[in-house]
């Protein structure tokens, strides 16, 4: 059994002018130590994704339906106690602004004390230790010294890898990134990033990445998970994604990318934009930006088709299927 | 009147020369800001061995920059956050004044000039800014919006004249001329960029300076913005200087790529020569970032420490704390830029051969 599942999770924002749907029917799954990245663009209802596994969707959002399971606990059956006792502990989370996430009025040892002394009956000096113990583990130049230095005093890369740090305190199974590097420049990330990839390798934590970023998914992932105005609308082992994308908006995306057209030649641009969620189009939501939509593409919720090793919501590519294996 | 005479001899000389890609539009000579930190100068006096004395704090933004944009062309300056790309970007339109060097525009040195000499200069080139949700003013329709430049830069124009103008640039960037009447919060980022470009070319500039145009936007609208962009400098011989993080956009929209450092240009290339050879440690170390498709695990450069603060720049070459390659000749002498194959770069170990 997987080590956290996700079956046909709803999740809403109760608005004045009614719900809006943020997260429809959305199912996947997670092994030990697998890493899984969940890509698409702002408003895909990636970050709702994750942040709903740990029930962290504040008010108006709500769960709807669906149920979460880890390690064969109902994450969404639990009250905010027991859920308490797992955030942080077996699941923990990295956020995209460091920043923002660290408390900025305590020193980075305080922090981490307090963290280790919420979940587990230890000494303070013996928290010190383990604390600074994972600080050494991200590489950080004088461990001993940012103990007792406050966030402000540290560079935007130097606290992030501080919050990598934080999330590791507790020897979690699960690292939830949400745009973990997305704040940084390009030579940070690429350091945030293997250093993220090295330390999951190491002790075997499974790794959900959120991000836009293509490049990054391609280069730590194994799976990927792509999502469209709420939906999943393909998944599969990344490097299949990568290399021969199946759904028409996952192909737009990677051919978007600057490195996929001739240099000083048009982008391969897909038209228009995503829709805001409480103004989606019926039937598959892409059908106004896809090049190959029909008219039962405007009408009809495409179901998910197995192609290969990814599954696809799309009609078209069903149809594909089911022509190829009429003719065999 | 002379001038009318010396423009004609310029543009007869343009239409003799072979190629016009040789034609400088915009020189920046040892350019060079400094932002004072020290604040007022009662707070610059302070006690120091039983005197009292004056001290100042400066950040080093830009030091020594000199860069030259041929007409035509697409120079791309890309950098870390606090190289002093952006900084580049604003002094060159004058938004900031230099604290050295000089700004030279068609031939004609801008840097100094008078705000009501500067005018027909802020005429000929515009900026796009990066954050497109800032820099459309909320209280105003885009109809408004675009309107401005023309009133203000071409008084001359009567309304039906100005709407037609409007008319025909946001036909140009892909907005629906009938949403003339709505504000800048009815529209989506891309479409707000859209409209950031179209009051950029409402008064039909020649030079176009773009700080971070697309870093704010989606994947997919990255690359419609991109195209425009493209589409722009192909139908109205536009000029661009372009500001960005992104290295895989500059390979794909650069004609000339210039990479900062710390205030300093530590490598100048053509886009082809820069991404198949780069010279400097620094410019191989940023492309070894690039997070790529193509490759599973990264093959990263890494670099030791991070950027250090501009307010105490380093002896010597600003990048020998973090330099593989750095030697003591590094730590005491600064690099100057020197040509190569395809293009110039400040670097003692290529010099030497070291490299």
């Amino acid at each position: 059994m997987a080590l956290l599942e996700v079956n046909h999770l709803d999740v809403r924002f109760a608005l004045r002018g009614g719900d809006i749907q943020a997260l429809r029917d959305v199912s996947f799954s997670l092994d030990r130590g697998e890493r899984l990245g969940i890509v698409g663009e702002s408003g895909a209802g990636k970050s709702v994704a994750a942040f709903s596994i740990l029930n962290l969707i504040a008010q108006p959002g709500y769960i709807a339906g669906g149920d979460i399971h880890f390690d064969g606990q109902t994450l969404s059956a639990m009250s905010e106690h027991q859920l308490r006792q797992i955030r942080g502990h077996r699941i923990s989370m990295i956020f995209q602004d460091p920043m923002m996430t660290l408390n900025p009025v305590l020193s980075i040892g305080e922090q981490m004390v307090e963290c280790l002394r919420a979940h587990r009956r230890i000494s303070h000096r013996e928290a010190r230790e383990i604390a600074l113990d994972r600080l050494k583990q991200v590489q950080i130049p004088s461990p001993q010294k940012r103990l007792d230095q406050y966030p402000h005093e540290l560079s935007g890369g130097m606290r992030q890898r501080i919050i990598i740090a934080i999330a590791l305190l507790l020897d979690p199974d699960i690292i939830i990134a949400d745009e973990p590097t997305t704040a940084l420049d390009v030579t940070i990330q690429a350091e945030i990033m293997a250093l993220l990839l090295e330390l999951c390798e190491q002790h075997n934590v499974a790794l959900m990445l959120i991000t836009h970023d293509l490049g990054v998914v391609s280069q730590v992932t194994q799976r990927t998970l792509v999502m469209y105005a709420g939906r999943i609308i393909e998944q599969g082992p990344t490097k299949e994604i990568i290399n021969d994308a199946q759904h028409p908006y996952t192909q737009g995306l990677i051919n978007a990318l600057p490195q996929m057209a001739d240099p000083g030649q048009r982008l391969n641009q897909i038209r228009g934009a995503m829709p805001s969620l409480n103004a989606i189009p019926s039937g598959c939501a892409f059908n106004p930006r896809c090049d190959f939509a029909t008219e039962h593409c405007r009408h009809v919720m495409p179901e998910f088709v197995t192609s290969g090793g990814c599954q696809v919501a799309c009609h078209m590519v069903r149809e594909m299927i089911e022509e190829a294996q009429h003719h065999a | 009147m002379p001038d009318v005479t010396t423009h004609k001899t310029t543009n007869a000389e343009a239409s003799m020369q072979p190629s016009t890609e040789t034609q400088t539009l915009v020189r920046i000579q040892d350019l060079e800001k400094r932002f004072d930190l020290s604040g007022s100068w009662l707070e610059q006096l302070q006690f120091k061995e039983g005197k009292l004395q004056r001290h100042q704090e400066f950040v080093h933004a830009i030091n020594g920059v000199t860069l030259e944009v041929q007409k035509g062309e697409a120079l791309c300056v890309v950098g870390e956050s606090g190289c002093g790309k952006s900084t580049v970007a604003r002094t060159v339109m004058g938004l900031i004044s230099p604290s050295g060097g000089e700004i030279h525009y068609d031939g004609q040195r801008i840097d100094h000039l008078p705000a009501k000499a500067m005018l027909p200069y802020r005429r000929r080139m515009q900026m796009i800014f990066q954050n497109p949700y800032a820099s459309l003013n909320p209280r105003m329709t885009i109809q408004q919006t675009l309107e401005e430049p023309l009133r203000f830069h071409q008084p001359g124009l009567n309304p039906s004249e100005v709407g037609d103008k409007v008319h025909e640039v946001m036909h140009a960037v892909g907005i629906n001329p009938d949403w003339g009447k709505r504000y800048a919060h009815e529209f989506s980022g891309g479409q707000r960029q859209r409209i950031s470009i179209a009051r950029a070319l409402a008064v039909d500039p020649e030079f176009i300076v773009a700080d971070e145009p697309i870093s704010a936007l989606d994947v997919s609208i990255q690359a419609q913005v991109l195209n425009l962009m493209m589409d722009a400098q192909e139908a109205r011989g536009l000029t661009y200087l372009f500001i960005t993080h992104d290295l895989s956009v500059v390979e794909h929209f650069g004609t000339r790529v210039a990479v900062m450092y710390l205030g300093t240009v530590c490598e100048l290339a053509t886009t082809r020569e820069l991404f198949a050879n780069p010279r400097h440690p620094y410019t191989q170390a940023l492309l070894s970032a690039i997070p790529r498709l193509e490759d599973d695990r990264p093959t990263h450069i890494r670099l030791q420490g991070e950027v250090p603060t501009p307010v105490n720049l380093p002896s010597g070459c600003v990048f020998h704390g973090r330099c593989p390659y750095a030697d003591q000749r590094c730590r005491t002498e600064k690099p100057q830029l020197i040509p190569t194959a395809g293009g110039q770069v400040a670097c003692h170990a290529v010099q030497e051969g070291r490299l």
